[in-house]
């Protein structure tokens, strides 16, 4: 074989494609990817350091806006390192609160995943009907919270608000019209030949591999490890509700897409469970108004995130605020393996990449 | 009663830690070792992370590093590794190493587990940590061209 001289495509920082501000930088030799190099920090906000000059729950919204997708997830796991930390139980009314709205948050980020893909691959229609159907998620949110996207709307020990009791009737309609628009995404989305071309056997990522380099989440599970932190490592209330874990077998595109559509299914399973069982009550604990945990204590608090394992590393040094917070974002560390499943692809395999990742760049950066 | 069941489940939770970290302490000896309901800690020498990490690895199932991050203490940095299991989720351990300020180098480990790779990148890049044996440390998350490494508590203060 004659060898060719390699030339650099730069993908990003500016594409839409890139879902943020994500530069890769495609080594090609004629039509084929070589390497990929992957560079973020494009929208870094040192949200590590702000945490150490405020207080614990000064701390919440800056962990609302990790993951801007969706918002309640990154909240969940971060009040509830706190809690843990301080020893704080919450109410049983709040406990469910927030699974509902966190997997009401799961669903949106994922119509999210669903429409971009879409869109990435030049299916703008399935677009606009993902990011119609979110729309009634995002109103459920401005109900219970008044914010749609950055909801900040747990608190230290419960949420801020009860809900509201116009939330009702919007998230039983949701729910019950769920496996519709599911059905619509499979005709329009995943029953069209030119997607389905472009997702399978694109990307693979095998199972041996996604554990050594740490993907977590519907990644991780496409790849076809049984691995969900709800069921295997749970917290809050979660060992209550009955659902079942979607995996893949191939670890391609197309399962990662897949994995995604189950799981929302799965959600909607958690969520009409929680409306069932919900008690009435209390919705917030009583915490100290000026929280500090024992001195020296330390917690690494992991919640599965609609992007993967998303942790926060606490250590205490008996004041008011964090001596030292570490998010492990689950989109940071999915991006490693995207060189890797790019190599001996095609230049648009590399979108496809990128879109079936779902990262999203405020939570890699921080 | 519920959280009756809470409590039972915590000391059943604590006692498992507590085992765990017996066997840890028997095989390894380690500098320290202790345990919440959540974590059998394991504190050991820089040098032997390797060794360690690689018995953990081989013998105890922990094939996920799961995070990996450093803090700073003041004379010295802590370096934590959190491990577990896949499918193995009984089973969860913190190893910490302790570097002094002046010369933080941790070894590597890159070549057991390959998630390491920009999580060490993102310890140096804001933390300092130096990590032998790297093939690639450089800034992930700040420009190049960026000097110092603002996560220490002495960034800025004109130290």
């Amino acid at each position: 074989m004659i060898e060719t001289e390699t030339y650099t495509i730069n993908i990003g920082p500016q594409h839409p494609s890139t879902h943020g501000g994500l530069h890769v930088e495609a080594i090609m030799d004629g039509e084929e990817v070589k390497d990929a190099i992957v560079h973020v920090g494009y929208v870094h906000r040192s949200v590590e350091k702000i945490a150490e000059s405020r207080t614990y729950a000064q701390f919440v919204p800056y962990a609302s806006r990790l993951d801007y997708l969706a918002s309640h997830l990154p909240t969940l796991g971060y009040v509830q390192a706190v809690e843990k930390l301080a020893g704080i139980i919450v109410p049983e009314r709040a406990e469910y609160i927030r699974v509902i709205v966190s997997e009401l948050s799961r669903i949106a980020s994922h119509m999210i995943f669903v429409g971009s893909l879409a869109i990435d691959l030049g299916a703008t229609t399935g677009m606009v009907y993902c990011f119609r159907d979110r729309e009634r998620i995002m109103d459920m949110f401005e109900m219970s919270s008044g914010q749609r996207m950055i909801a900040s709307y747990m608190r230290l020990g419960g949420i801020s608000a009860d809900l509201p009791e116009s939330f009702y009737p919007a998230v039983e309609s949701f729910i019950n019209d769920l496996p519709g628009m599911i059905a619509e995404y499979h005709g329009l989305i995943s029953g069209n030949e030119i997607l389905q071309e472009r997702c399978k056997d694109v990307g693979i990522l095998s199972a041996q591999d996604a554990v050594a380099y740490g993907v977590t989440g519907p990644n991780l599970r496409a790849s076809g490890v049984d691995y969900d932190l709800r069921r295997d490592d749970p917290y809050g209330i979660y060992p209550r509700f009955e659902f079942r874990v979607p995996t893949g077998q191939n670890g391609d595109s197309w399962d990662r897409f897949m994995v995604r559509i189950e799981e929302m299914e799965q959600s909607g399973r958690i969520i009409k469970q929680a409306l069932r069982d919900m008690p009435s009550g209390e919705i917030q604990a009583k915490v100290p108004r000026i929280l500090k945990p024992e001195k020296g204590r330390e917690v690494y608090h992991r919640v599965e995130s609609s992007k993967g394992e998303l942790g926060f590393h606490l250590v205490s040094d008996g004041s008011d605020k964090p001596y030292r917070v570490h998010v492990r974002a689950p989109s940071f560390i999915n991006l490693m393996v995207l060189p890797l499943i790019c190599r001996g692809g095609k230049l648009q395999d590399v979108i496809t990449n990128i879109a079936t990742l779902d990262p999203v760049l405020g939570e890699s950066d921080r | 009663m519920i959280t009756d069941m809470a409590e039972e489940s915590n000391t059943a939770k604590d006692n498992h830690m507590a085992e765990l970290a017996a066997a840890l302490n028997e095989r390894f000896k380690p500098l320290e070792v202790n345990y919440d309901q959540y974590f059998a800690y394991l504190k050991i020498e820089p040098g032997a992370l390797p060794a360690v990490m690689q018995s953990l690895y081989d013998d105890w199932g922990m094939n996920y590093l799961g995070n990996l991050d450093a803090v700073d203490y003041g004379e010295e940095f802590e370096v934590v590794y959190h491990l577990y299991g896949i499918p193995a989720h009984d089973k969860k351990i913190a190893v910490k190493v302790r570097v002094p300020r002046q010369n933080p180098s941790v070894p590597s480990l890159i070549a057991i587990y390959p998630t390491a790779d920009w999580q060490e990148r993102e310890a140096y890049d804001l933390m300092g940590i130096q990590f032998t044996d790297h093939p690639n440390l450089v800034r992930v998350l700040l420009p190049d061209d960026f000097s110092g490494h603002p996560l220490r508590k002495d960034f800025g203060k004109g130290v």
